[in-house]
Parts: C-alpha cells; structure tokens; sequence
C-alpha cells in the first residue's frame, strides 16, 4: 500500500474543488445553525436551486452572469418559502420541512413533467463556456510531484476560494454586527430575546435566506466545476457534509467552515483510499468488495456525525466550556 | 412613608376597583388548559408608578397571566390595553417595544453571549440590528452609546466585574440580576418581574429591593410577582392576589396581610393537593 | 428482572449476528432490469406498479414491481439465457404494448456481473371502459394499504417524541431493518427460508429489541448529560446514515421480493379490482392498531405512556417510573416500525432505503394527526396514504410524494399541533 500516495491524494482534495465548494455551502449553514440555531436539514435544496437556476437561464439562451442572479434570487425565494410556515414552531418542524422538501425539489426536476426545462434525468451541461473561456491562467502544471493541478483547475480554484473568502468577509462584518448578535441571542433562547423586542421570525427568516443565498453560490460553483447539473447529485447526503463541516470546525465560528471542510474531506478521501488499496490488497477477503467501500465510508461518517455531535459539539478546536453553557 | 399622600390611598380595597391613573387595564381574561382555568381576571387595574405586587399560591396563575399580558400565549378571551392602546393578539416582541417588559420565572439567559452583550443585544433603536444596517449603517457610535448604558446598568447590579464572561457561567442568583439589568436596557414603562427574588443570595436581595424601588422614583411601573410576604408588605404600594386564576383580593398591604380570604388561598395550598 | 432483561439483550445481539453474518453472503451480482416508459409522441412518462417475471427453463427466478420512475431490477443467480414476461394484466389503464405480441423476450443473455438492461415498448392504449367509479375505487384501496403500512411505521415516531421531545430522523431506518431482518428469515440463500407471515416474527422482535438497546444505551445517557434537543436531532440522523448504509453493505443495492405473495391474481370486490394482499394487510393492521388502541387506554402500561407523554413531570410526581415507560414506548414502537416495514416488504418489495422514502410520508401523517399522539399518527396515516395515491388521478405519479409535503406545510399553516394534538405549552 502506498501510504504517500493516498496521503498526497486526500491532501490534494483537501485544498481542491470539494473542499472550496463545502467550505462556502458550509458557510451558509453556519449562519443558519451555528448562528442562529437553525436546524435546516435541506441546505442542498438552495445548492439545488442555485445550480439548476444557473443552468436554466444559460440553456435557454441567457447569459452566465443573469444565471449567476437567477440562482440567488432562486435560492432566497425558496428560503421564503419554507420559512414562513415553520420558523415560528419548534426547531424540528423546520428539519422536518426542510428534508422533505429538498426530496420533493430533487423528484421535481428529475420528472418529465419538468424535462422540458430541467432535461429531467439527463441534467444540463456545459453552461459554464464563458467561465472557461476568460481563463487568464496559462497552459501547464502547477504544483510539485503529484500534487499538481492544471490551468483549468487552478482557474476553478481561483474562483471558488476567493468566493469563500468574500462569504468569509461579508459574514465578519454581519456577524460582528448588532445584527449577528440578536441571531446568536435567538440562538440562545428565543423567548428571552422576544422579551426584549427582537422580531425573532424576521431575523430566522433573514437568516435562512441569506444562508440559503450562500448555498446557492456554492451549487453554482460546484456546477460550474463539472459543466453538469443532475438531480441525482443533490441527494440529501450533502446537507449533512456541510453540518458535519459546520460541526467540525466550530458552529458559530468565523473560519469554523473553512476548517472544517479541509479536515472533512482530507479524512474523507484519506478513507476511500485506504480502504480501496486495503481491499485491493486482500485485507477484507471476500467479506467486503471495492462496490461496498463507498456504503462503508458513509455509515463511517454517520457514526463521525454522532460522535462530534456527542463529543465536540463545539468543534474540534472549541472551547469545551462554551458548548456545555450551550446545554444547561 | 407619607401614606395619606400616596394616589392609592383611599381606594376601596376590593377585586376589580378602578384606580386614578391605570396604565394597564385587564377586561375578562380567560385562559384555560383543558377544562382547567388557569387565568379568569373580570377586571384589573394597574395603577402608573406604583409597585404593585402579585402573590397566590403556586399553580393560581400568575406566570400565565404574565405570559397572556405579554404576547407570549394566547387567552380564549379577554382584552387588555397598555396606555390606552389595545394588547389583544399583539405578537410578544411588539409588547416590549411598546414598553413593557417582562423576566421569566425561570430565567433565560443568553448563555453564549456575554454579560455585556447579554445588556447590549436588549438596546432599542439600534440600526445594527437590521440587516442592511449592519451592511452599509453607521451604527458604532450608537454602539458606543449603549456600551456606556449598559455599564451603568451592570453597575447598578453589581455585576460590573464579569462583563466579558459568558452569561452561561454565572450562578442563577447572578442570571436573575443580568435578566433584570437587560429588561431596563429596554427602556419599559412597566416591568414585569416573575419571582425575582427566588435564587437570589440573601445578602443580595436587601440591595435588589432599593433598585426596585428606584425603578418606581424614576416613574416606572412595576409589576412583580413574589412569595416572600415580608418583602411584598416592604415594598409594595398595591398587592393583589390571584387563586385558582381569579382576583380573589387587592388593596394595600397592610389590608391584604390580614384578609381571611387570602390566608385561606394560603392555607388551602399548604394542605391541599399540588404538593 | 435484571438478569431477564441481560439475557434478553444478550440473545438479541446473538441473533442480530448471525443475522448479520450471512446477510453479507447475498449480495448477487448479475441481474435484469429496465425502464418502463410510455412513449406517447413527444411525451414520455414512466410507468409503474407493472410487474415482470423472469423464468429460467420454465421456472421463475423473480418478479419485480416497477417503480415510479418506471424502473425494475430482479436479481438472477448467474451468467445465463433467461425469459423475460411483462404481465400484461398489471398495466395501467391507457398504456398498452406498442407491439401486443411482445410481451414476452424469450432469450435475454446475461453475461457474468452483467447488469442486463431490457426493454418493453409502451404506448398510449386504447382508452379502455373502466369507470370512474372502478379507478377511484382501487387507488381508495391501495391508498388504504399504504395508509395502514404509513399508520404502523408512524405510532413509535410519535409516542417516542410524546415521551422524550425527540424527533428520531432514524425512525425510517427502523421500518427498512424489519423488511430486511424478514426478507433473511423468508428468501435469503443462507436462511431458514420460512414463511413470510413466520418470519415477521423474528424480524418485529428483533427491530424492537434494537429500539431498546438504542434507548438503553444511547438516548437515556445523552438526556442524562443534558444533550440539547437539536443535537439529539443531529445524533438521530448520524445514526440513520450508520443503519442505512451498513443496510446497503449486507443487503445490497438490489430491490428483492420476499418469497411469498410477490404476485397475485386480481380478484374483484364490490367492482373493485384489486389484489388480495392488500385487503389483508388493511384488515392485519386493523386488527393490530385497535390491539394498541386498547393496549393505550385499558392497561397502566399504556395509560402511563399516556401519562408521561401529556406531563413528564406530573408522571414522575404521580409515581411513574419514566424512564422504564420510556423504555417500553421505544420497544413497541420500534418494533411497530419493524412490523410496517415487513408490510411494506409484502406489498413492494425489500430495499435498502426503503424506510428512508417512507420517512417523509411517516412525517406528514405525524404531523397531520398531531405529534405525540398514537391516534393521530394512524389517523393521519390513513388520510396521507389515500390522499397520496388518489392524487395520482390528477397529477402526475412522480408528484406523488410531493402531495405529502403539501398536506405537512398546509397543516403547519393552519393548525400546527395537528388534527388531535393541542396547543404547545409555554414557559
Ligand atoms: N402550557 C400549559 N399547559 C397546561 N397547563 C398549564 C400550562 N401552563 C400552566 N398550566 C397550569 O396552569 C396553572 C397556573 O400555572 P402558573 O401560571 O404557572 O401558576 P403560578 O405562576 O401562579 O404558580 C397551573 O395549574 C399549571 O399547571
Ligand atoms: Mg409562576
């Protein structure tokens, strides 16, 4: 087995696409979990929209940048409405809705009935021309060794992190705001902030939106990325990368996502390739095959998901006194 | 205290009586849970400035009266107006930014936020606190302002040493201080306070009683809800008493200390059912 | 008592490994599948609930049900030339064979680890004269069918979250293990091959032992420590992640029917046509939902879930033991869970996330009835399975669980503590 090469390997994805492309959705549900508590669990929804958004303005002849708009506003209508009937009840009638409507959003633009527009399961491809086409970057390799991406990567990673570095900034000023301190006091007790006059529901709402808006941009990049949007890609599992993410690096926390997404998917990749050279080198016998590592490596993460949860709910690095406050 | 000069005076001491100068009036309140009827007030007046106590045993209501009051639940009937102005079906953070105030019984604390922040996140008319506003506002001066404003509060509770603690690592007693100190951030006409005093250290509760008196010199109106009867004969201008959800008594508290109905409620619940 | 309960457990986790050991061993490799479309000029729309057989020198290797999506698979043991039969009774109404000789393709060669893709031409039929009366009369009893399976799998969510505030997002995980734990005992190559109704058995007490044991030793400790609510909704649905794809691991990708009742002959009712199964499986989980009704209002058991469910507290004080009360509503309620998926099993067919898509639709009935009531989880069971499928008569079959969504949403909008829930507490 070579340990270098998985290293290297996972290492690569850990500063590549995935990684930007989570770090940014995980910003989104950062300022929806981490700062305002809450629980949405169809945060791929608003990749969903973004995404498809996107795409459907450029398929039917418009151009990139009014995709770019259609899939943010997209995203905040979608917020809308799935707040308004949920944010004024209990915090798991929002994950509840939340899940279900991802589903729901996924089977519609899979359907014939949306075919038309949405070229049901075949997706949309190759809106992102414009995008390549701008690549200032010159022909070649850069990197050392095997850790080397080409121009086109590189542009693609220009862009994606210094998106997450503009989401990164716009949340400093917001959440370093009065703005974000009344969404952490909603975080921390919605009553006790009510009794002192803040509009719980607008702010829950702002907050679900712009999360969402943010979410959008991260779908459209992911996009953007593959040249390729398919329904069968946004399938609930992404929701709970970004909240393992958000959970990893700190909820709560300003460079919590971005940390969070590199440590994700270094461990998330390291894990695939070790197990694939493991079964590949006749560790498992005939009890596991190369078709079962991807099923392994998810209910592995379901039981990462838990441990943090139970564990680290303040993140790796958090303080383990604030987050016993947080329980009482 | 000069008690012939006081407004309340010479008012009949009976349930429902009208006083000179209500601030709040309650009309047929009825809450009930199931077949129980938590709160069923005919008529209530509470008169402005003045400290006026709610007392009853555990279970007669007073929370949920609180909590109708406030917007925080929704009664089956009733109206009630604050300054002349109608409360009915107005959400909860309305009613605090129309100046009343409410603490919980069972405070809430803002534990990720810390003591400063817990005082400076109740400050009215901060355009921080919309969303362009903490884009594109100029909000640090008035930041600036209420920084000072809340230290003054901090420091009027004795609390003026932890403001960068979290609020979740202060003892309840000190919770309940903060609470107290964050609701007159808000800068309220009435005050709502939900047993105070429970929790609070007893050498703390002599001083709590003069800020809640000076909350009545600075021309507020405070309702609180409190057990301890030495307490309420030594501050209150006005008692009334709740049982079984009714106004069963009202009047001053000398009046009230010796009324057998009261000391029936009283000992009805010392030998009664709810434990 | 103790040491009842320490054998219990013991031989639970015993069962569950042997379960566990040979369900590995049937993952198969080859199989035969398809798509179902009807093409109808432009339009395309998949078609399904049709059934295909597969047979092997005349014999029947499997049946399968196509899905909404139009799709099927059946599983064959190996490399072989297979016969391939629509079953021209099961198609809908307005979609027939373009070609009506073809329904059947007698040499379908399937290579080793070949996942042969097959196809049957459909078209717009002609309109035949079933009435009204007859279409809306078989979806009613369909959507009862699925009403009822909704209806068992939803009581354990909702008395669960009555008795301890959660919401278990890996309550569907529950309902796909009893299908999957039955499907061992009833079809699997290293099984005792019982039948399904004997093999229900094994599958409801095994979910049920795991809905203790999951209580016992991972939501009791975490209320101990004082784990907040979203959190414990975190945990709820890392653990769903674990149970289904450690599912996906042993059972494979693959839908398989169990053995028994797989395809039926219609018979008609009232001028109803429909299958028999799904008569039983209403008067089945009838019969079970009105033993519950009186397992909840005559014995103290029950009247103390109730209890605790209205006022946790009060309970205490009363002199109730709650966290056994806790104990016990994780038990029967799993195990009901285990019980509809086993249904589901019957009425489908086995697969991996099967309890995960019905998650959804468990949601909507929950809250539709009210959550934290066992009546109102069967009640808005049955009304969200009808409505499901009587939906399909003006919309679209894919837009069937978006129905669900609707009623769920609408509900919050106009009464959230739903149709026999009462107002939230406050303070
Ligand atoms: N949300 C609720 N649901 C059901 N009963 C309630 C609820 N809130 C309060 N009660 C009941 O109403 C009565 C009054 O309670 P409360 O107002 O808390 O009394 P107090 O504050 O005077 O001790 C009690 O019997 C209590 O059990
Ligand atoms: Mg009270």
């Amino acid at each position: 087995m070579d340990l270098v090469k998985i290293l290297i390997d996972a290492g690569r994805t850990a500063v590549g696409v995935p990684a930007a492309a989570y770090a940014l959705s995980s910003i989104g549900l950062n300022l929806q979990f981490g700062y305002t508590g809450l629980l949405n669990f169809g945060h791929v929804a608003s990749m969903l929209v973004g995404a498809y958004g996107m795409a459907i303005t450029v398929d039917s002849g418009g151009p990139l940048w009014l995709g770019v708009i259609v899939g943010i506003v997209a995203a905040l209508i979608l917020g809308l409405i799935l707040g308004v009937p949920t944010l004024r009840l209990r915090a798991d009638y929002l994950a509840i809705v939340t899940i279900a409507a991802g589903e729901i959003l996924r089977l519609t633009v899979r359907s014939s009935w949306a075919a038309p527009l949405t070229k049901g399961i075949f997706g949309i491809q190759q809106f992102a021309d414009p995008f390549f086409d701008v690549n200032p970057i010159p022909v070649g390799l850069y990197g050392i060794g095997r850790f080397r991406f080409d121009e086109r990567t590189m542009w693609v990673l220009l862009l994606g992190w210094g998106l997450v570095a503009l989401a990164t900034l716009f949340m400093w000023k917001l959440t370093r705001s009065p703005w974000g301190r009344a969404i952490r006091a909603i975080r921390d007790d919605e009553d006790a902030a009510l009794s002192l006059g803040k509009n719980v529901f607008g702010y829950k709402l702002q907050s679900l939106m712009v999360g969402g808006a943010i979410g959008a941009l991260a779908g459209m990049f992911l996009a953007i990325d593959q040249q390729n949007v398919n329904p069968d890609a946004y399938i609930p599992l992404l929701t709970f990368y970004a909240f393992t993410i958000v959970i990893l690096g700190g909820p709560g926390t300003l460079f919590g996502p971005i940390i969070g997404s590199i440590i994700f998917w270094f461990l998330f990749e390291f894990l695939d390739g070790f197990m694939t050279a493991a079964v590949l080198e006749g560790w498992f016998g005939d009890v596991l095959d190369s078709t079962d590592i991807g099923p392994i490596r998810f209910a592995l993460f379901g039981i990462g998901l838990m441990w943090l949860m139970i564990y680290r709910p303040q993140g790796l690095f958090g303080r383990r006194e604030e987050m016993l406050i947080g329980e009482q | 205290m000069n008690s012939d000069a006081h407004p309340l005076a010479r008012i009949a001491p009976e349930p429902g009586v009208s006083k000179p100068d209500p601030i709040l009036v309650l009309d047929s309140v009825l809450r009930a849970f199931g077949g129980l009827r938590a709160v069923d007030v005919n008529h209530l007046e509470i008169q402005r400035g003045t400290i006026t106590s709610l007392i009853g045993p555990n279970g007669a209501g007073k929370t949920t009266l609180f909590n109708v009051l406030t917007g925080f639940d929704r009664p089956e009937a009733g109206k009630w107006e604050l300054n002349g102005g109608p409360l009915v079906g107005i959400p909860s953070f309305r009613v605090a930014r129309k100046g009343m105030v409410r603490t919980f019984q069972l405070t809430k604390s803002l534990a990720r936020l810390t003591v400063l922040e817990n005082v400076l996140v109740a400050a009215k008319d901060q355009v921080g606190e919309t969303f362009f506003g903490a884009l594109f506002g100029r909000w640090r001066h008035i930041e600036e302002a209420n920084e000072e404003r809340a230290m003054r509060e901090l420091k009027r509770f004795g609390l003026e040493h932890m403001v960068d603690e979290y609020a979740g690592s202060l003892s309840g007693g000190q919770r309940k201080l903060l609470e107290m100190a964050r609701a007159l951030m808000v800068e309220p006409e009435v005050v709502m306070l939900d047993e105070p005093m429970a929790g609070v250290n007893p050498a703390l509760t002599q001083s709590l009683l003069s800020h809640i008196m000076a909350l009545r010199d600075d021309g507020k109106t405070v309702v609180f809800i409190e057990h301890d009867m030495d307490v309420v004969q030594e501050i209150s201008d006005w008692v009334v008493v709740m049982s079984q959800g009714a106004v069963i008594a009202e009047g001053p508290p000398a009046h009230i200390a010796s009324n057998p109905e009261v000391i029936d409620a009283y000992l009805g619940r010392d030998h009664g059912e709810v434990p | 008592m103790q040491t009842t309960r320490r054998i219990l457990i013991a031989a639970i986790l015993a069962i569950l490994a042997v379960v566990l050991t040979p369900l590995a061993a049937f993952a198969e490799d080859e199989s035969i599948k398809g798509r179902l479309e009807k093409i109808d000029g432009e339009e395309r729309e998949p078609v399904g609930g049709v059934t295909i057989t597969v047979e092997l020198d005349g014999e029947e290797i499997g049946t399968a049900e196509s899905n909404d999506n139009g799709e099927w698979e059946i599983p064959v043991p190996g490399a072989g030339t297979y016969l391939v039969r629509l079953e021209v009774d099961t198609l809908p109404d307005g979609v027939a064979l373009t070609d009506p000789e073809k329904f059947e393709l007698p040499d379908v060669s399937v290579r080793n680890n070949q996942n042969k893709t097959t196809r049957f031409n459909l078209g717009p039929g002609l309109t035949s004269g079933v009435s009204t009366y007859e279409r809306v009369g078989s979806l009613f009893v369909i959507g009862l069918k699925f009403g009822a399976i909704i209806a068992l799998s939803s009581i354990g969510l909702s008395l669960i979250f009555g008795v301890t505030g959660l919401v278990n997002f890996a309550h569907g995980d529950l309902v796909t293990l009893g299908a999957v734990i039955a499907f061992w005992f009833n079809a699997a190559g290293g099984g005792p091959r019982w039948h399904i109704l004997l093999a229900a058995v094994p599958a409801v007490l095994l979910v049920a032992g795991f809905g203790g044991l999951q209580e016992r030793n991972l939501w009791r400790p975490l209320r101990n420590r004082g784990t907040g609510l979203v959190a414990m909704i975190v945990v709820s649905i890392g653990l769903s992640f674990v149970i289904r794809y450690a599912i996906l691991v042993v059972f494979s990708g693959l839908p398989r029917p169990f053995r028994d009742y797989a395809i039926q002959d219609d018979i008609q009712i009232l001028g109803i046509t429909t299958v028999p199964k799904n008569l039983a499986i209403i008067g089945f989980t009838a019969v079970v939902l009105a033993l519950i009704g009186l397992f909840l209002t005559r014995t103290k058991l029950g009247t103390a879930m109730r209890a605790v469910a209205d006022n946790s507290d009060l309970a205490e004080s009363s002199g109730i033991d709650v966290q056994r009360v806790i104990l016990v509503t994780w038990i029967v309620g799993a195990g009901l869970a285990g019980l509809g998926g086993v249904m589901f099993g019957i009425s489908e067919q086995v697969q991996w996330d099967m309890g995960f898509k019905l998650l959804l639709l468990i949601f909507s009935a929950v809250i539709l009835g009210g959550l934290g009531t066992a009546y109102g989880a069967m009640l808005g069971g049955f009304i969200v399975g009808v409505a499901v499928e009587l939906s399909t008569l003006v919309i679209p079959v894919e837009f069937k669980t978006a129905v669900a969504l609707a009623i769920l949403i609408a509900m919050l909008l106009v009464r959230p503590q739903g149709l026999l829930g009462v107002r939230e507490r406050i303070g």
